[in-house]
């Protein structure tokens, strides 16, 4: 058990799930209940060229990632405008794109070696900047959650009264979506495009069926991301397997885990979690 | 000295930018006074709830608010599957006077209580608000109007789905809270309900008529004007009933 610990890059690596699985399990049960896990999804594939950029510029990634994804919202925002196209058709639109452009920068010749490790991360191979702005994106999000706290818990609970209760449902989207995307372009960097959406979601999904109340379910879904986001580097360290790839699949074991622990609480005597998303009407 | 409007609006129109969706609102609700707004689903009671709040443009006549206004929806339009205890929903009312970087305290909570109190609930303040029956959630959602210190309560469709217990018992905290000086606006479809208010606003994108029920609802012309086909004789009873409508929230 200890054995792994031994070793230099995996301390480090354990270090970044910790800091990204708090950051990402809290902000994630917003993510949820605001239903952004497409958004989610959407804005980690589209800052790929902006990824592909960095790495064949031979700067940190974060500096491509960051403009990548101003670039994606406004070209969203834009792409709405435009007479009969919803935002969902926009938002498929500029992703395609977005992703699309990353491939054929990645597939150029001036691509540097090693450009799969964008898609599918390198928790591994993680940086003491990487370490540092882990660290940032958990005070920036420990910070914003604690004072929007019960702001955005009113815009999401009824967003047509929410305006008679002083409260803005476009501001407490704006502010999520941007929390969101400080989150991800810190944690593509381990996770990779492909997979960083899974500790936004999966880890508070999980959480979602097994308490009835936000705080709690902040705390077990950052505790359920740091416990995958661990045991997903240990199962590649025994078992040789991606990085990333092995944290993503043990945040779903757990989400598929959650589900038998969910039945149980409710045969004790708690009514089961309605499932995670839907409005009851 | 007779007390000064709550509300005042005199030949109002209002809407969402382009064509006003009501026009000719002519009204005044004194405090103590309930008012229901009658009319068929699109006909623009909500409409005119948001412009008595201030979310709309409004395009001609007046319209003076001199009371904080607090909502109550229709129950169905907060998401039940959300993770929020009756006390924090009732909670949500003291935002609104909080500076942004400041969260509700012990103070606030307390306060809530008091409003939860008010209603009759303070025992189920630990409870998951979705877990509520629909009259319960309805008086949750006053309690939170009350914590916002609101002189108007403006009550969209309050006994929608409610059985008939649940509705006496609503009507019943209504009129306590009117009687202590609040002004109550109603959104209803229910002829009865509206009978039991001291007016009765009917609406259909424009004013029908506004008066005390016994006049206003006496009128069949009124309400064919309000409803158009809807309207249907009980055989037998007497009485008129309005085809219920589709439940669409607009």
């Amino acid at each position: 058990m200890l054995a792994p610990l031994q070793e230099p890059f995996m301390q480090r690596a354990l270090a970044e799930v910790v800091l990204l699985g708090i950051a990402g399990g809290a902000l994630g049960c917003w993510v949820v209940f605001y239903r952004l896990s497409y958004a989610a999804e959407s804005l980690s594939h589209s800052i790929f060229p902006g990824l592909v950029l960095a790495a064949i510029a031979g700067v940190p990634l974060l500096l491509g990632a960051a403009p990548a994804i101003v670039l994606a919202a406004f070209a969203i925002a834009l792409a709405a405008r435009i007479a009969g196209v919803d935002r969902e058709a926009a938002v498929a639109v500029v992703v395609t794109t977005m992703f699309g452009l990353g491939v054929l920068l990645a597939l150029s010749p001036q691509s540097p070696p090693g450009i799969e490790s964008l898609l599918f991360g390198d928790v591994f191979g993680v940086t003491d900047a990487d370490l540092a702005s882990a660290a940032a994106l958990v005070a920036l999000v420990a910070l914003a959650l604690r004072l929007l706290h019960g702001r955005l818990l009113i815009a999401g609970f009824d967003r047509g009264t929410a305006r008679s209760l002083g409260i803005s449902p476009a501001i407490a989207d704006a502010a999520l979506l941007v929390l969101l995307a400080a989150g991800i372009v810190v944690a593509v960097q381990g996770l990779g495009n492909l997979l960083v959406v899974a500790v936004f979601v999966g880890p508070a999904a999980a959480a979602r069926r097994l308490s009835d109340r936000m705080l709690p379910m902040m705390a077990i879904a950052a505790a359920l991301a740091v416990l995958a986001g661990v045991g997903g580097l240990y199962l590649s360290f025994y078992a040789r397997t991606a990085g990333g790839a092995s944290v993503a699949l043990t945040i779903v074991a757990v989400y598929a885990l959650s589900l038998p622990a969910s039945r149980l609480r409710a045969l004790r005597g708690h009514s089961q979690a309605a499932p995670t998303g839907v409005t009851v009407s | 000295m007779p007390a000064e409007p709550l509300i005042e609006a005199s030949g109002l129109a209002a809407g969402y930018g382009g064509a006003p969706a009501i026009s000719g609102v002519e009204f005044t609700l004194l405090p103590g006074q309930t008012l229901a707004l009658l009319g068929p689903n699109g006909g623009g009671k909500t409409t005119l709830l948001r412009a008595v709040l201030g979310e709309l443009r409004r395009v001609e006549g007046t319209l003076r608010v001199r009371a904080g206004c607090g909502t109550v929806p229709q129950t169905e339009r907060s998401r039940l599957d959300y993770p929020v205890s009756v006390l924090d929903v009732a909670t949500m009312g003291t935002i609104a006077s909080l500076p942004w970087w400041r969260r509700p305290g012990r103070h606030e909570r307390e306060a809530a209580a008091r409003a939860l109190d008010r209603v009759g609930l303070r025992d189920l303040a630990g409870e998951t608000f979705g877990r509520l029956s629909g009259g319960q959630r309805q008086r949750v959602l006053i309690a939170r109007a009350l914590v916002q210190d609101a002189g108007v309560l403006l009550l969209d469709e309050p006994f929608s789905g409610l059985d008939r217990p649940s509705s006496a018992g609503l009507e019943a905290l209504i009129g306590e809270l009117a009687g202590e000086g609040r002004g109550i606006v109603i959104a209803t479809h229910d002829l009865e309900q509206a009978r039991g208010c001291d007016q009765v606003l009917c609406i259909n994108k424009r004013q029908i008529a506004c008066g005390p029920p016994a006049e206003v609802l006496a009128d069949l012309g009124v309400l064919e004007a309000t409803y158009g086909g809807a309207i249907v004789e009980i055989p037998g009873s007497g009485g008129r009933a309005i085809l219920p409508p589709h439940h669409h929230h607009h």
